[in-house]
């Protein structure tokens, strides 16, 4: 065999080795839930809010956790979007090619190199007093709280992505409108979002899938309570949340659930980021 | 969960290897005892093994705190020579474990109730009032009932935010277990268990997370297990035991819970004690072992060392251990009953730890047969 060949054969085994491994986890995600699915039916475990670990009444539904899951998600993508947007125009409009964006840049991306375990202590022990003097709970813990340090969190996914879509709005674009005397909020307006845009959602839609995993911060901050929440000020739990807390002394039923809502959590993120790719695929066809 | 136990052990081993170490001057055939179980009594274990570790340079003794359910698992799968559970066996488990299972008390401990509220320094409480502001039928600092409690002290105008255990737990369990022998309501709606649905309140994973949240939110009331509660000196509740006196979660006063009349398997739950000096959320841990040794492959020297062990955590200077880092030390009543247990426990019929012992107090008898036991394995060296 010649170099060529033996370098060919080691990368493709390696290759072969990450789709072994992740047609492993699926395997061991979906044999182990089946108890669980086998019990409740697929959609009376989903659709079911009630989580009753007493072992004379055991019963568990994953339908609070997904809606908790969600609600903290979306509500930090909501968050984060006046902040990533403005870093995004900031990097790939404004300051285009300058120093200080690729300092701006570097300093964003920093935040996406923090532990989740710190943003976890800086939204307990910083953050949470702030949440209780603006009065949205006695406590501070809750939706409200976990969703503010999910945005911040996410914002580097979020801006670094757009910006590079922004940036790659053709230049001849740009100063066509310019040469028709607009100005560069209306060229940013009508030309370099719109452009951009569908990358721009892509980007979001993968930050999404980022927020809905995240696990450490979300348990130290959101309350941990097994129950649908009732609003933004209310506790609740996610599915990475309640995985974490509840893996260590479960097993029967309890373990199957606890990992069916493992695999329904590894489905949402998988069809997140999926949406985001064919976004990301029409914009490259055009 | 078998990788789990895996890793841990294998951490266990990595971490004790260094300790290990120090001990083994003498060479010849090391015996390695493992266990796997309970959290609660890990920092104790922690040390009593390692002291016995270097006491018996031929021995290993390795322990996964993996939590009680898994210890039971592993004891079942004979994947370990000893379990460790804060709860025993009840009817159910014992029928599967497939031989008889020894239940060798350790130590003991309490579940306290932990408050944050400035400018109250001391705080009386009652368990149906612990388990009323639980249900979230108490839901104010200065509610009537927690006022004629408390008439010295002035309670102000503020919510209560209840912080429970978000994992499962054992003091989950204990906590449940008094709150249903002393509150009907309690019993009725949530009843007992290591993990619970609840009414009210907030969540978190561990005493760290249960003392961190308590700690930091001015309103929070939190139970907690005493040996971490008291290692952090946390404002706990005085408890008002069955005898009606209000009592501080102290080593003596969880000790004192075992003086009942406890049964000879020491399989006893000790929560709302009737001794007038007793701290009425008190608790036994165990190391579980079966009674009969000869089983896989397992020989008399492994039998005699995993005994040998078992003498040396009740015995006066382990229980020392466990007084100095807040583990209440095992009663008399307790140490003796444990005692002759372990005087039951044989390999291929033959009793590894006669019971009587020869001598005349339990305490010299106790450390003598340590002595005794632990030539004959130094001289097959």
């Amino acid at each position: 065999m010649n170099k060529d060949s033996i370098f060919r054969f080691l990368l493709s085994t390696a290759a072969l080795l990450v789709l072994l491994f992740t047609a492993g986890i699926i395997y061991a995600l979906v044999s182990r839930s089946t108890e669980a699915f086998q019990e409740y039916g697929v959609w009376g475990f989903v659709g079911n809010a009630e989580w009753d670990p007493r072992s004379a009444t055991e019963e568990y539904g994953a339908l609070s956790f997904i809606l908790g899951t969600l609600y903290t998600s979306f509500f930090a993508l909501l968050l984060c979007i006046p902040f990533s947007l403005a870093v995004a125009l900031f990097n790939g409009e404004y300051y285009k090619g300058k120093k200080i964006s690729s300092a701006v840049r570097s300093i964003v991306d920093l935040l996406a190199g923090i532990p989740s375990i710190v943003y976890g202590l800086w939204g307990f022990y910083t953050l949470r007093p702030l949440v209780i003097a603006l009065g949205v709970s006695a406590q501070g813990f809750g939706i409200f709280l976990s969703s503010v340090v999910l945005a911040i969190m996410i914002i580097p996914y979020a801006s670094s992505l757009s910006s590079e879509f922004l940036s790659m709005v053709p230049n001849n674009l740009k100063e066509g409108a310019y040469s028709l005397g607009a100005t560069q909020i209306e060229v940013v307006q009508y030309i370099s979002l719109p452009s951009a845009g569908s990358g721009i959602v892509a980007s979001y839609i993968l930050a999404l899938g980022r927020a809905l995993g995240e696990t450490m911060a979300v348990t130290m901050l959101i309350g941990n309570t097994n129950r649908i929440p009732r609003g933004l000020s209310d506790t609740g739990n996610t599915m990475a949340s309640v995985i974490a807390n509840q893996f260590g002394e479960a097993d029967g039923l309890k373990l199957s659930s606890l990992i069916a809502i493992g695999l329904l959590l590894f489905i949402i993120t998988a069809v997140i980021n999926l949406i985001a790719k064919l976004i990301m695929k029409k914009i490259s066809l055009i | 969960m078998r990788l789990l136990l895996l890793f841990t052990i294998l951490s266990t081993l990595l971490i004790s290897c260094g300790n290990a170490s120090s001990g083994s001057g003498e060479s010849g055939t090391v015996i390695t005892i493992s266990g796997a179980g309970a959290t609660f009594p890990y920092p104790y274990y922690n040390i009593v093994f390692r002291d016995y570790m270097r006491l018996h340079g031929n021995a290993t003794v390795n322990y996964g705190a993996i939590g009680s359910g898994g210890g039971i698992r592993s004891l079942r799968d004979r994947s370990v020579d000893f379990g460790a559970s804060d709860a025993f066996l009840n009817q159910k488990e014992i029928g599967s474990m497939g031989a008889e299972v020894i239940h060798v008390a350790t130590c003991m401990g309490g579940v306290v109730m932990a408050y944050t509220l400035n400018e109250v320094d001391s705080l009386r409480m009652t368990g149906p009032l612990i388990a009323d502001i639980y249900l979230g039928k108490i839901k104010k600092w200065n509610d009537p009932r927690l006022v004629a409690e408390n008439p010295t002290v002035k309670l102000p105008d503020l919510e209560i935010t209840p912080v429970y255990r978000s994992d499962g737990s054992g003091t989950t369990f204990n906590f449940s277990e008094y709150l249903s022998v002393v509150s009907p309501a309690w019993q009725r709606i949530m009843g007992k268990g290591k993990a619970l649905k609840w009414e009210a309140g907030i969540a978190a994973k561990g005493n760290p997370g249960v003392a961190g949240i308590v700690q930091q939110t001015e309103g929070a009331i939190g139970y907690i297990g005493s040996e971490y509660a008291l290692t952090l000196k946390l404002p706990t509740a005085k408890l008002k035991n069955r005898a009606g006196f209000y009592v501080d979660a102290t080593l003596a006063s969880i000790s004192a819970a075992a003086n009942v009349k406890l049964p000879d398997d020491m399989r006893a739950t000790i929560t709302d004690s009737g001794d007038p000096a007793a701290y009425p959320i008190s608790l036994f841990t165990w190391l579980l072992v079966y009674r009969d040794q000869y089983y896989d492959d397992r020989t008399l020297s492994d039998a005699r060392e995993l005994v040998n062990l078992l003498l040396y955590v009740i015995s006066p200077e382990g229980q020392k251990v466990a007084a100095q880092i807040n583990y209440a030390p095992l009663s008399e009543q307790a140490l003796d009953k444990t005692r002759q247990l372990i005087g039951e426990i044989n390999w291929n019929g033959e009793i590894l730890a006669p019971y009587p012992p020869p001598g005349n107090s339990i305490a010299v008898a106790v450390s003598d047969s340590v002595n005794v036991t632990a030539s004959p394995n130094n001289g097959q060296q």
